[in-house]
């Protein structure tokens, strides 16, 4: 980047306009900005300060960087880790692996999206739940198995997925 | 005294850390002096929680699904010099750990991972002071080679080998590497062993390094194992505030430090041209091999990659020697291998066997049999990439030839069980959706050929299969394997080769009969009341979400097929089983 370019301030201002504060990315790219190959580290710090990585962020990203924007693009959407779109408060990470598979995770997955009132990948109009199919989160003996926010349920059925929604959403309605 | 809660993933998903909380709580309030410390995951997942006693004299006792209530009863009998005997496993649970050979599992479950010095007195780091102090390069790899291990992660190469290829090439930086990017559904073995024993693999890896004159090692981790992640920065510090990381190890002139790299959520990342794409920031694409990664890997440096298995095994094979090792298994297979038994299988977990076990051995031996006394109808090993090994072939010896024989392969390990209400063509469209989905995309057969196979499959299952359907999924499975530049695509089409191979009848059955004899594809199954069963109490009516379901109380009920939108509601709220599937 060019000491004369101003790209990198009409990013800035672009972020600022939809309520995004670029300079909480600041001890990332101290840190990791000049380490070669560091994107995926500089995007997952990143998603992990804003919850998500809108197209102006990428485009910040790239000019700090001095990666092309092209790039950054395509190894965001490479990578299933990486959400391009907000999320609710609640994240649902629901596992489609094969064990759950065969116990029965397309049941839960009937029962929450009911529940929800959503398609999986979407955000409830509230933006209180986002439903999301992952591959295996790796606890395959209780399985079938939801994440909630980092929170593992496991051994689930139709019915005890949709108590567990219902009680969040209790709690929220408080 | 002391207690142990089991906190792997698995254990805190079953409610582990309340567990914890609760008997802390507990023993502030009753005022007495009863440590509490951590272990990983013991294997056992069906158990979870488990709590270990150990008493004064060293004696442990098991207590299984415990609770935040059983726990304090279990504190109580433990203050007063008892055993709470109804919480205490079971003889013939306990039977299970009997059953298995330990190594790369030695510890998990067992020491505390987030405590170095346990790892320490259970003899760890001796196995790298060896090498250090009393070995030469060449005849530490020479011990890997008199063991025989080969690559866990699922290709089965030769350690000894990769080494040696490492060690030889040009240059003076190289990288070693570790693939726990375990993206294998139906796999936790990788995350166990980080989650349970981190010293293990970060001192295989130190073993490797100093074979092969590396001074930089990453591990590479799925970013779904936060606690993976956690626990093995955790010890990657004390390993240096030790001395086993950094400059100068142990006095001698072999330096090495270690650094942990987040993966994103590919499962073609688990190739190693893709992973070391990954760790460089890009895309994970595989590139064309040669070179291979041990002449230009990482940053075009020669690097070294092996899975968590694989680096866990090598201090034990130091310590207690190859030949100890090679004396266990088959000719062409040499050691234990863990696998992760889940599915319709009664007592899930994780279980490390010597090879040259069959393949019931582990599911009636280890794994108990079929939950809810269903009929074993098949088990997929290898994943995604690998096969179905039906019930006749239960007697198959495991080890890298035998199953490669059947079509499936040993895999990372994963060993998913189903029964007969399992639907094979099910099964294998949902491996080819997954396959489909993590394609990178690079070769084009893999890239098309893998959604043409997932397209025709579902139709399959959507009661529109055609005449021809299953020729036309192997022409297409043949080329994509033929023109796939690495394993994701080489290896997709197995799960629908080998249920092909093995239940053609089912297939047919979907195509030409319209009928799925596991009652699983909606298109193809009917709901109907029996009427000498049902009692006409509503349940299935009022629960039924589209008015499918007509009758009177106390009369029997009908379902208008027309309306029907086989959500299976009916089946569920039906406490007398009279709602049947056709």
């Amino acid at each position: 980047m060019s000491s004369n370019c101003n790209c990198a301030q009409q990013a800035f201002a672009e972020l600022e306009k939809v309520g995004i504060d670029a300079t909480l990315l600041e001890p990332v790219f101290d840190k990791y900005g000049k380490i070669e190959g560091s994107l995926i580290t500089i995007l997952q710090h990143a998603q992990d300060i804003y919850g998500y990585l809108p197209i102006v962020l990428l485009n910040y990203i790239a000019i700090k960087t001095g990666i092309k924007p092209a790039k950054v693009l395509g190894v965001a959407t490479f990578y299933a880790q990486f959400r391009l779109e907000p999320v609710g408060k609640y994240l649902i990470m629901l596992c489609q692996g094969t064990a759950c598979h065969v116990n029965g995770s397309v049941d839960i997955e009937t029962a929450v999206c009911e529940e929800l009132n959503i398609k999986e990948g979407e955000t409830t109009p509230d933006g209180l739940f986002t439903l999301n199919n992952v591959a295996c989160l790796g606890c395959c003996s209780l399985s079938p198995v939801m994440m909630i926010n980092g929170e593992t349920y496991g051994t689930l059925t139709p019915t005890k997925a949709k108590e567990i929604i219902a009680e969040i959403k209790a709690k929220e309605a408080e | 005294m002391k207690m142990i809660v089991g906190k792997g993933s698995c254990g805190i998903a079953a409610g582990a850390n309340k567990v914890s909380a609760a008997a802390e709580e507990y023993i502030a309030e009753k005022g007495i002096t009863l440590p509490v410390s951590v272990a990983g995951c013991i294997g056992m997942c069906y158990l979870e929680p488990i709590v270990d006693v150990i008493d004064d004299n060293g004696e442990k006792t098991t207590y299984i699904k415990v609770t935040t209530e059983t726990i304090k009863e279990i504190i109580d009998a433990v203050c007063n010099g008892k055993k709470a005997e109804q919480y205490i496993i079971s003889p013939e649970d306990k039977a299970i750990l009997d059953k298995q050979t330990r190594i790369a599992l030695r510890n998990c479950g067992i020491i505390d991972p987030e405590n170095i010095e346990e790892y320490i007195s259970s003899g760890g780091y001796k196995a790298l002071e060896k090498c250090i102090k009393s070995m030469t390069q060449d005849e530490v790899i020479e011990e890997i080679k008199v063991s025989g291990l080969a690559g866990r992660g699922g290709a089965g190469f030769p350690t000894w080998f990769k080494w040696t290829a490492a060690k030889n090439a040009q240059g003076t930086k190289k990288y070693t590497i570790c693939n726990a990017d375990e993206g294998d559904p139906g796999a936790f073995m990788d995350r166990a062993v980080i989650e349970g024993d981190p010293h293990a693999v970060i001192e295989g890896m130190l073993i490797g390094a100093y074979a092969m004159g590396s001074d930089d090692g990453i591990v590479y981790v799925r970013a779904e194992y936060p606690l993976a992640i956690v626990r093995l920065n955790n010890a990657i510090e004390q390993a240096r505030a030790k001395g086993f990381l950094g400059k100068n190890i142990m006095g001698s002139n072999f330096s090495f430090d270690l650094r942990i790299k987040a993966g994103a959520g590919a499962f073609v990342c688990g190739e190693e041209t893709a992973l070391i794409a990954s760790l460089e920031g890009e895309r994970g694409m595989p590139r064309l091999k040669p070179p291979f990664p041990a002449q230009k890997g990482f940053w075009q440096k020669p690097s070294n990659i092996n899975n968590v298995e694989t680096y866990a095994n090598v201090p034990w094979i130091l310590t207690n020697g190859g030949d100890k090792f090679c004396a266990m298994g088959t000719e062409n297979s040499k050691g234990t291998k863990v696998f992760a038994l889940t599915g319709k299988i009664k007592k899930g977990g994780l279980v490390e066997i010597p090879m040259g076990a069959k393949v019931g051995d582990i599911i009636y031996g280890v794994g108990g049999g079929i939950k809810d006394g269903k009929a074993f109808k098949a088990v997929q090993m290898g994943g995604p990439s690998g096969g179905c090994v039906p019930a006749e072939l239960i007697d198959t010896i495991i080890d890298y030839k035998s199953l490669a024989a059947t079509g499936a392969i040993m895999g990372s390990g994963g060993m998913v069980v189903m029964d007969e209400t399992t639907c094979m063509v099910d099964m294998a469209r949902f491996f080819l959706d997954f396959t489909c989905k993590e394609s990178c995309g690079k070769c084009i057969h893999c890239r098309v050929g893998t959604k043409r196979m997932l397209e025709i499959l579902t139709r399959i299952t959507e009661g529109k299969g055609k005449d021809g359907d299953i020729e036309l999924l192997e022409n297409l499975a043949n080329q994509i394997k033929a023109s796939s530049l690495c394993g994701l695509g080489q290896t997709a089409p197995n799960p629908v080769l080998t249920t092909i191979r093995y239940f053609r009848n089912e297939y047919e059955d979907h195509i030409y009969n319209k009928k799925c004899t596991a009652k699983q594809c909606k298109a193809l199954i009917s709901y109907e009341i029996d009427a000498e069963k049902c009692i006409g109490c509503t349940m299935c009516a009022r629960n039924c979400p589209v008015g499918a379901i007509t009758g009177k109380v106390k009369e029997t009920h009908v379902i208008d097929k027309e309306l029907c939108i086989k959500c299976g509601k009916c089946v569920t709220s039906c406490k007398f089983g009279a709602v049947k599937i056709y």
